[in-house]
């Protein structure tokens, strides 16, 4: 540690740097901010306009009555991955590179999820029935059916949504005493609540580091598992081109890549407009450009895996199905994807590549393209042809439904930025621990 | 009435000097300390740990992972049996979807009660700062209070001006 440079930032630099993200914002932000809540508006006023006509309006009939609202939920869930992935995984192998971008991730996540969420209600319609999913004593004596994938999905994600949460607060506590200590007035006073009086001393520190690891010993199992229970919505159908037992790792896999994507186009903006440099270096670009291309080329070992199942397996249905999603109606879609989740991220395979914010900017969105439309091409062009000729169907988004995926980025974004603004979006605690601690002996070091 | 304790702060700018101090304090028969950190210091953790139990807050993630678990298959065991769900020749309880609720709820069960186990232990939420703590301690100075009985004061500020404090108080 000794021989570290000079230029490494001290604990003191730690806390102006990260703080000063927390500073008034300028009128760009506030810009992005108007942009971002008329498309949100947008969104809200095709919701409303579909609770009051009716779910025509989103263009769902036979045989695609999962459409673009279960596309966008699989979609943000996965994107819910990264999160917890660097949080709690990168944390057990100790990746010291994910410090400085933890805290931003695991933001994301649970604003993904968030997001995520409201799409199974927007779907279902009538939402105000949504309790019904829940197990809850009734005169009925009616209860949930827990062989239903569905049911297990409710269980999946409000785990996993309580989960990151607790894990993000807990992990925030620290750095909310440290805002706390460097803000005044009634700025001051909401810090203290929400740092619960947090102060370092030894035995906070001692319970709280033994809850962390065991927060993250919780969470590596939850986050593998949660998507594998998405998959199952698809896998446990009989539908031709769902009933894999592919799909658990298929569908973790994705989601990693389309976390790690999102991680990207949210941090990439971060490290310019906060000047946050010497915190998430290039060699944290590079640490996130490898995890995209390495699971970007599992994905496509997938993609081949899927194709030769279905044509090795000689079912008929599995093999009409793949036929028409490559050449027919979605064969955009389905090259789209091809291109966007197997060919774009190669360029990672250069070192040059993985450091520029830009090429990583390009190949982080055509990725969350390509991850979009994985989902669609699971989901619209499997129902479409599925096992009767008389039950096959094109599916039109209509202006509602598009309105609202549009939309749910939208709000995305809002809680994301709002978030950047009032709690650090750096961790004080995490950076500083990678940092060489303040010795005043800096031959001999610590006494080992 | 005279307090039969006092306590003494020292503030440190550097980790060596404060596990110097910490050695020292512990060789005189000082056993009585709060550390302020603004990161966990293994160094330091090093030589409190020494006379302590591991912390039980994963006494509170087994029971509430176990609890989870129990209830977990409780819940669909005898909600099946209350409400039978006979389709497909399937068993009315069918233990291999029953496994995703249990599994599921050890995991929510289990982290909360590590929530709880860290909140009772830690001694949180804190509603009026400790009268040894000092703002500067989630910055970059790392503090060493010292309780003592009365009188013997004048010898731990020795100890703790001696390892390196830049600042001791009262």
């Amino acid at each position: 540690m000794s021989d570290s440079p000079p230029t490494s930032p001290t604990f003191a630099d730690v806390n102006r740097d990260v703080l000063r993200t927390l500073g008034p914002p300028g009128n760009l932000y506030f810009a992005w901010m108007s942009v971002v809540a008329l498309i949100l508006a947008g969104g809200i006023l095709a919701w409303t306009g579909q609770i009051w006509w009716g779910m025509g309006m989103a263009g769902k009939r036979v045989p695609q009555q999962w459409a673009m609202y279960i596309t966008t939920f699989v979609f943000w869930i996965g994107i819910g991955h990264a999160g917890t992935l660097i949080s709690a995984i990168l944390y057990l192998f100790r990746a010291r590179w994910r410090t400085s971008i933890y805290r931003a991730a695991e933001a994301m996540t649970i604003f993904a999820v968030l997001t995520a969420g409201l799409f199974p209600l927007i779907h279902a319609g009538r939402m105000w029935f949504a309790y019904f999913l829940v197990p809850y004593p009734n005169q009925r004596d009616l209860w949930p059916n827990f062989r239903s994938p569905l049911v297990w999905d409710v269980f999946a994600i409000s785990t996993y949504l309580t989960i990151s949460t607790v894990f993000f607060i807990v992990g925030l506590i620290p750095d909310i005493a440290a805002v706390r200590d460097a803000s005044t007035g009634w700025r001051r006073r909401i810090y203290a609540l929400l740092s619960l009086g947090w102060e370092g001393s030894d035995s906070q520190w001692r319970h709280y580091r033994r809850a962390y690891g065991l927060f993250a010993a919780l969470a590596t199992p939850l986050v593998l598992s949660v998507h594998s229970v998405v998959s199952w919505d698809f896998a446990m159908a009989l539908v031709p081109g769902w009933h894999s037992t592919l799909f658990a790792p298929f569908f973790v896999d994705g989601a990693i890549f389309s976390g790690f994507a999102m991680v990207l186009v949210l941090v990439l903006p971060m490290r310019h407009f906060f000047k946050l440099h010497a915190y998430i270096q290039d060699k944290h670009l590079d640490a996130m450009g490898k995890l995209i291309l390495v699971t970007g080329l599992v994905l496509t070992y997938f993609y081949v895996c899927e194709i030769f199942t279905t044509l090795y397996s000689g079912d008929e249905f599995d093999k009409a199905s793949l036929f028409w999603k490559v050449t027919k109606s979605y064969a955009w879609a389905l090259w789209t994807m091809y291109f966007c989740n197997c060919v774009a991220p190669l360029i990672l395979f250069w070192k040059k590549a993985r450091t520029s914010p830009v090429v990583l900017y390009v190949v982080s969105i055509l990725v969350l393209i390509g991850m979009w439309f994985e989902r669609f091409n699971i989901i619209v062009p499997s129902l479409g042809h599925a096992f009767y000729p008389w039950a096959w169907g094109i599916y039109v988004p209509t202006l509602t439904d598009t309105s609202i995926v549009i939309g749910s980025f939208a709000w995305f974004l809002l809680l994301f930025l709002g978030f950047i603004k009032v709690m650090p979006s750096l961790s004080i605690v995490e950076v500083k621990e990678t940092l060489p601690p303040p010795l005043k002996d800096r031959v001999h070091g610590p006494h080992h | 009435m005279v307090p039969t304790t006092e306590t003494v702060l020292g503030v440190f700018a550097h980790v060596d000097t404060t596990v110097h101090a910490l050695e020292e304090l512990r060789a005189k028969g000082y056993h009585d300390l709060t550390v302020y950190t603004p990161v966990p210091v293994h160094e330091i953790e090093e030589v409190l740990e020494r006379d302590r139990p591991v912390s039980r807050v994963r006494l509170f993630t087994l029971i509430g992972g176990l609890t989870g678990a129990v209830s977990g298959f409780l819940l669909t065991i005898w909600s099946a049996l209350v409400w039978g769900l006979t389709t497909g020749g399937k068993p009315v309880v069918s233990i291999p979807p029953f496994v995703v609720i249990a599994f599921e709820l050890t995991i929510l069960f289990g982290g909360l009660a590590t929530l709880i186990g860290m909140v009772v232990l830690g001694r949180l939420p804190r509603l009026a700062p400790s009268p040894t703590f000092d703002p500067r301690f989630t910055n970059d100075r790392f503090g060493v209070a010292v309780h003592c009985a009365t009188g013997r004061g004048g010898s731990v500020r020795e100890i703790l001006r001696g390892a390196g404090a830049e600042e001791v108080r009262p």
